[in-house]
């Protein structure tokens, strides 16, 4: 018990790092994902094309890899980011690619006659999209978005890879330094708290879109 | 009045119908009878801004409505075969969202419109409800309630008594009469003979009164 309040100051400081990227990356990743995937619906080839090549990199390549190529290849390059902002943007582009799919498949599963009816009231394009389209959309997406939240809390452990010190790694280093598996134990434990507020707040969000079918 | 002057719709070389000549006058009752597939709802949905028409004219009130689908207003009302009500909305945001996003009426003012609407349709006590907590014959209620909130210059019926019983049909047949006795002009497209015969002051036979 001892030896986990003394290892613990360095963890919650890993903690901190972890719940930084998660909370940016969500923030950033949904409004991306959203305006993604009205760009996959676009009347020009050009831009389907371009947003098509990049949902296929972002799903078709390690994530790992796309954070080494952020931090060190864009870096290369001479653009480059402090290692945080870099681990951010390289976690919102990717995530907003897989999201961007969730709200595609939630939009086409939009019926016809919920556009028609906005139409014929004189509703314009964008007070459509918000008022009526959007609502329904997410009451779809909610569970398979859930999903995505979760693999990001795991996610954010892959930080470490350009030198963050997320909290697998601050578990990594008292473990390695102490010959202990005690550190791992509690990182498991913390991460699975984290996912159990995550699926209770998802549960919750899902039980008040449930007053409406 | 509404006047279509003209109006051919063509799918590629399939001709849906040519020349069409129709007016409905104020506050008259029209019923557009037919079988089904033979582009009734493909001139509502014209009529409504929906579909775009190959030429022609449709002028309501004097006002020329652009058939080239450039339309974004609220002229005429259309209540769809299967209401698309927005599900995620109450009956009185239903009706009043409309209202207040697009024409910018104050909340409570398009609260109590909505509310005298629902009155005039029997369905104040249904006014807090879901749309999936409702009947057909009310859900189509709500849609009647939602059109007429943008005071529409005509309300425009497709097929309005498919899916409902006989009770819930005679229901609709009042609701166009107290509609007409307020001055409302309607249209309804139909293929029930004896609905039409029983709500309209004229029949229109699409079938036969109409050019291919």
């Amino acid at each position: 018990m001892n030896y986990l309040m003394e290892i613990l100051p360095s963890l919650l400081a890993g903690l901190k790092m972890t719940l930084g990227v998660f909370f940016l990356t969500i923030i950033g990743s949904v409004p991306l994902g959203i305006i993604v995937s009205l760009g996959m619906k676009s009347p020009y080839f050009t831009i389907r094309w371009i947003i098509n090549g990049y949902i296929w990199i972002m799903r078709g390549t390690p994530l790992l890899l796309q954070l080494i190529f952020v931090y060190y290849g864009l870096g290369m390059i001479g653009i480059t980011f402090p290692r945080f902002e870099a681990a951010v943007i390289a976690f919102i582009i990717n995530y907003a690619a897989y999201l961007a799919e969730i709200f595609r498949g939630g939009l086409q599963s939009m019926p016809r006659g919920q556009y028609d009816a906005a139409k014929v009231l004189g509703f314009n394009k964008f007070q459509t999209f918000f008022k009526i389209i959007l609502p329904q959309v997410i009451k779809i997406i909610v569970p398979s978005f859930g999903n995505e939240v979760i693999n990001l809390v795991k996610d954010t452990s892959l930080v470490y890879v350009i030198g963050l010190g997320d909290i697998l790694r601050a578990g990594n280093i008292a473990a390695s330094r102490d010959v202990t598996l005690l550190p791992y134990l509690l990182v498991g434990l913390i991460y699975l708290l984290m996912t159990a507020i995550v699926t209770v707040a998802l549960r919750r969000s899902e039980k008040r879109l449930n007053i409406w079918r | 009045m509404l006047e279509i002057k003209k109006l051919t719709k063509k799918y590629d070389t399939n001709t849906i119908f040519r020349d069409l000549n129709l007016t409905v006058n104020d506050g008259e009752v029209l019923s557009i009878v037919g079988p089904s597939g033979i582009g009734k709802t493909t001139l509502i949905k014209i009529l409504a801004g929906l579909e775009t028409a190959n030429s022609g004219h449709i002028m309501l009130n004097g006002d020329e409505l652009p058939v080239d689908g450039t339309r974004f207003d609220a002229k005429v009302g259309l209540i769809f075969q299967d209401f698309n009500l927005f599900p995620q909305y109450t009956v009185i945001e239903n009706i009043t969202l409309a209202p207040i996003n697009v024409r910018k009426t104050d909340k409570v003012v398009a609260r109590q419109q909505a509310n005298n609407i629902l009155t005039t349709l029997g369905m104040l006590d249904k006014a807090d409800l879901y749309p999936y907590q409702l009947s057909g014959g009310q859900k189509q209620r709500v849609a009647i309630a939602r059109a007429l909130a943008m005071n529409p210059q005509i309300l425009a019926y497709d097929e309005p008594t498919s899916g409902l019983d006989e009770v819930a049909t005679k229901q609709v047949g009042d609701i166009v009469q107290t509609l007409k006795g307020q001055g409302v002009t309607q249209l309804i497209i139909t293929h029930d003979q004896t609905f039409a015969e029983m709500v309209s002051d004229r029949v229109f036979d699409f079938a036969t009164e109409v050019q291919r």
